[in-house]
């Protein structure tokens, strides 16, 4: 009984997660609702009888695997958010039904199959599930487990030589990023000083706080673009950043193309 | 309950298989993949206890090893392909073609 | 009387007869291989060949004569090419050492001549070794004891046949009528390959040792074919009807080769080979039949053609065809004809020779044109020339003891013995022989000056005028020496065999009377036409008749119409099919898979989601065709 509540809770909000994880517009959102599912199912697991599964799923999946697509996330662009509109005809059609197709031929085969009672884990997990895994792993899959090994040494090798990018010229130096500015301040009049920093002669201590300029203006260099856009779809950005980021917009398209503010990605 | 599992297990599956085929951002793409993998496991772990066997467990525990260095190495391939062209969308690499 | 049998020799003279193939060949092989070198000394060294042949000719004969008749028939045997089949050798008899005698004596004259004739060719070396190669081949195709060794020897002649009336090649005229002699002779040799073929598949055997042994010993054979076949092979070498126009532009050659090749002796093959071949020729009426009538239509047809020219070579080329002819006809009635048409042939050669080569004295005058009408009244200015081409001229017309007179008239009474309606035939050849020669002489050497205005004839250098005096010897005496007494036929008849009863040779017999009036009035009417009256400088444009015989007879047309432009059309049709039927099947093949594949190559969009759908259908239709097929 204590399983049967247990699965419908989980199964509804796993599938419930997993759909959100497919329709979120928001990568971050999706991967939260990864994490959800995997959750969901490490406590499936230790209701079947899985403990180590359950454990290892939190710590390598929730925790390892999870990080690694938060990471990724950070560095690629965190404020992407996908377009949902299709560009390949047809796509979309066809991918729900052979979705669906493939969820209801599995289920009626699945609910078709004549299956006994489960012979459940008793006897397997007498001494123990852990001390059984391992005793299966280190001789029956002693040489799968030996492969697998080598297959993880050669994939953090493999990430270490895909994310290295091998330095054509060399480094510059301070000295070098330092006439570089003050050439382009020659050229351009751009500010050769640092920008201010968030939250600078704010009320606030909150990384959405622009920064003031010494006659209480926002200064436009410091609002950061990501979190200027989340406040204006939300509608709380403060009117005079929000007056900065419209001036801004009209200059960029009178320009055509000018130097974008970090944090911007292409494809919106 | 062993039906259960399985429709469950087939539900996340063709979920994410539909995720991989809408979505462009080439990191969700991935997250669905994982999905389909998870929702094998839960179908491995389900058998193994069905047939009162760790078998299906020694093999979900392989199906993480391997995930988890595919992820290594998707990721990877995923900053690599943005570096170069400043976007995830699975669509942009289409050169290859006609 | 039958031919005797073959003894084999060896040792003396006749052991080494191959000599006289080798030398000459010898001689070719050093000029073409040293090349520029032997420049100054290669017209030497081709008469020294050619002489040195002659002189092993000649010492065989007097050995040959040494033998009793009956075994005169001497096998040289060479080499064994297919132990137990066919033996290389040599078969020295009278016959063969006839056409030695003739090939080596004419062919050294020749040589002689022709260093006066060539001496400003600078390709005279060239020609020297031609010529050498031409002996060489033809001696070999007489001396052989099986057809396999003449066959060889026939294409040697072929050879260098082809090369010579092609040694000026920078003449388009000269090459085309090379080319045109080495096809027309293709068929012929055609024919005679394949003749050889049935007579090893009949006999097993290519000699003439095996042939007569073969047909000795009887059995089904198939002699009229055979005879067909070699026949076909002699009308080609011999310029017989129907395959006679290669001859008449064969003349492009130099005029030494026009006498030595074309007139004297390559042309004289075929009836070499139709005498050599008398085994088979006299089992077989239906064969010896076809080769009298070939041999009497192309006398007349060569007759005619010589009566409407006006290039003097070419006339005398229709003269050659024609009197190939006779050799022809004589050699298709059998033992009876045999002598006659050698006897003929070596007459033949003489005055026919000394005719080419006196021609070739009056072009070497007159900046050699050959145009008749161009030449008139140079018998004043060449008397030498004149004297010697006009013996040459008594004796092809038959004028009273001269040569011709006796091999001619010999030739003409057996055939009316033998076939009243051919032999008629021949007579008026005869008739048509006197009007077209006697055109000829009185054109060029009697009547008024018709020259170009550089003209300006002069007797040639000695070399080239002692040959035409030793040959127009040879054309006054040869003929009464070789048929009074039937010298000739007897010392003939160990080799061919001669009919049990000799002729006997009757002065002016009706037939000879008949032929000589006939000549006579041929001759009056030349001299009415040429002789006294003015010949036009540009020729009239003449009755239809005139036209058909300047225009050989039709017989380019017909070959072109026959053969040419069927040929044409077939390899248009094989273009045209394989344009539109071959290429085009493969290229609409092609079309079809590059268009098919240009259309389907759309489904690789490049986009990876594509392809995941297409992979995930899959697997939906998989899982959809496992619980289908489960549920049955």
């Amino acid at each position: 009984m204590g399983e049967s509540i247990t699965f419908w809770v989980l199964a509804v909000v796993s599938v419930a997660a997993a759909l959100g994880l497919v329709f979120s517009r928001r990568a971050v959102y999706s991967a939260l609702m990864l994490g959800v599912v995997m959750f969901s199912l490490a406590v499936l697991y230790a209701v079947q009888d899985a403990p180590f599964l359950a454990a290892v799923q939190i710590i390598v999946y929730t925790g390892a695997v999870m990080m690694l697509f938060l990471f990724v996330l950070m560095l690629v662009g965190v404020d992407s958010s996908d377009s949902l509109v299709e560009t390949i005809r047809g796509q979309r059609f066809w991918a729900i039904v052979a979705g669906l197709g493939f969820a209801v031929l599995l289920g009626l085969g699945i609910g078709n199959a004549a299956l006994t009672a489960p012979v459940g884990l008793a006897d397997a997990n007498a001494g123990g599930n852990v001390p059984a895994l391992a005793a299966l792993i280190f001789t029956r899959h002693v040489f799968a487990f030996e492969v697998t090994s080598a297959l993880l040494i050669t994939a953090a090798l493999g990430a270490m030589v895909l994310a290295h990018r091998e330095r054509t010229e060399p480094k510059p130096t301070q000295k070098d990023l330092s006439r570089a500015r003050f050439v382009l301040f020659g050229q351009t009049g751009k500010n050769p000083a640092p920008l201010p920093g968030p939250g600078t002669y704010a009320q606030h201590n909150a990384i959405d706080m622009p920064a003031m300029l010494p006659d209480g203006t926002v200064s436009p260099l410091s609002v950061n673009r990501v979190v200027a856009r989340y406040e204006a779809s939300e509608g709380k950005l403060a009117p005079e950043v929000e007056r900065i980021l419209q001036e801004e917009t009209v200059s960029e398209r009178a320009n055509g193309n000018g130097a974008r503010p970090h944090g911007e990605e292409d494809g919106e | 309950m062993t039906t259960h599992y399985l429709v469950l297990s087939a539900l996340l599956f063709a979920i994410g298989g539909v995720g991989v085929l809408v979505r462009r951002n080439a990191i969700v793409v991935f997250m669905c993949v994982e999905l389909m993998l998870n929702a094998c496991n839960l179908a491995f772990v389900t058998f193994a206890r069905q047939n009162g066997n760790l078998d299906g467990q020694v093999i979900a525990f392989f199906v993480m090893i391997v995930a988890a260095a595919e992820v290594v190495i998707g990721l990877a391939i995923i900053v690599t392909i943005f570096r170069t062209r400043r976007s995830a969308s699975v669509d942009d690499a289409s050169l290859l073609k006609y | 009387m039958e031919p005797a049998e073959i003894i084999q020799h060896s040792g003396g003279v006749i052991g080494a007869s191959w000599l006289m193939i080798a030398l000459p060949l010898l001689g070719a092989a050093i000029l073409l291989l040293g090349g520029r070198r032997t420049d100054r000394f290669g017209h030497l060294l081709g008469v020294a060949m050619s002489v040195a042949a002659f002189v092993v000719a000649a010492l065989a004969f007097f050995q040959l004569l040494g033998f009793a008749p009956g075994e005169r028939r001497r096998g040289v045997s060479l080499y064994d090419l297919i132990p137990g089949i066919t033996k290389i050798g040599l078969l020295v008899d009278p016959l063969s050492i006839s056409f030695c005698l003739l090939i080596t004596f004419v062919g050294s004259l020749i040589h002689i001549y022709s260093i006066g004739y060539m001496a400003h060719d600078p390709a005279r070396r060239r020609f020297f070794a031609y010529l050498n190669l031409f002996v060489a081949a033809m001696l070999l195709l007489v001396l052989a004891d099986n057809y396999l060794g003449l066959y060889v020897g026939w294409e040697g002649v072929g050879l260098a046949s082809y090369l010579l009336i092609g040694f000026w090649q920078h003449k388009p005229s000269a090459a085309t009528a090379a080319k045109k002699a080495f096809i027309v002779n293709r068929v012929g040799d055609f024919g005679l390959a394949i003749g050889i073929f049935t007579i090893f598949a009949t006999f097993h055997s290519v000699s003439y040792a095996g042939v007569a042994d073969g047909i000795a010993k009887g059995g089904s054979i198939p002699f009229t074919a055979i005879g067909l076949l070699l026949l076909l092979g002699a009308c080609g070498k011999s310029a017989q009807l129907p395959l006679q126009s290669w001859l008449l532009d064969a003349m492009e050659g130099p005029t030494p080769v026009s006498a030595l090749i074309h007139a004297a002796t390559m042309v004289t093959a075929g009836v070499y080979l139709v005498v050599r071949s008398g085994p088979i020729f006299q089992a077989t009426d239906t064969a010896q039949l076809v080769v009298t009538i070939v041999g009497v239509a192309t006398l007349l047809a060569g007759a005619i053609i010589g009566t409407a020219k006006d290039d003097i070579k070419k006339a005398l080329a229709g003269s050659t065809m024609s009197q190939i002819g006779y050799m022809m006809l004589a050699a298709g009635i059998g033992p009876a004809g045999y002598a006659f048409a050698i006897a003929h042939l070596i007459t033949h050669g003489f005055f026919k020779a000394d005719m080419f080569l006196g021609a070739g004295s009056v072009m070497h005058a007159m900046n050699d044109e050959v145009d008749m009408r161009k030449y008139g009244g140079l018998r004043k200015l060449m008397p030498i020339t004149f004297v010697t081409f006009f013996i040459g001229y008594l004796a092809i017309i038959g004028f009273p003891l001269l040569s011709g007179y006796f091999t001619k008239d010999g030739i003409i009474e057996t055939a009316v013995e033998h076939n009243a309606i051919l032999g008629w035939l021949a007579v008026l050849g005869a008739g048509i022989t006197g009007f077209y020669m006697s055109r000829l002489v009185f054109m060029t050497f009697f009547g008024k000056k018709r020259w170009e205005a550089d003209a300006h004839p002069h007797e040639s250098p000695a070399v080239m005028t002692w040959p035409l005096i030793i040959l127009s010897v040879g054309a006054v005496v040869l003929g009464a020496f070789l048929v009074l007494g039937n010298r000739f036929m007897i010392f003939l008849a160990p080799a061919v065999g001669r009919p049990e009863e000799l002729p006997s040779f009757a002065p002016f017999s009706p037939t000879g009377l008949v032929t000589l009036a006939l000549v006579a009035v041929g001759a009056g009417f030349a001299w009415v036409r040429y002789g006294s009256a003015e010949v036009p400088a540009v020729a009239p444009r003449g009755s239809f008749l005139t036209t058909f015989a300047r225009r050989d007879l039709y017989g380019d047309a017909l070959n072109e119409a026959l053969f040419m432009r069927p040929g044409q059309w077939l390899t248009r049709l094989a273009v045209f099919f394989d344009n539109r039927g071959i290429d085009g099947l493969v290229n609409s093949l092609a079309a079809l898979i590059g268009g098919t594949s240009g259309r389907m190559r759309k489904v690789q969009t490049g986009f990876v989601r594509s392809y995941a759908l297409s992979i995930f259908v899959g697997a939906a239709v998989l899982v959809g065709a496992w619980f289908v097929v489960g549920n049955l």
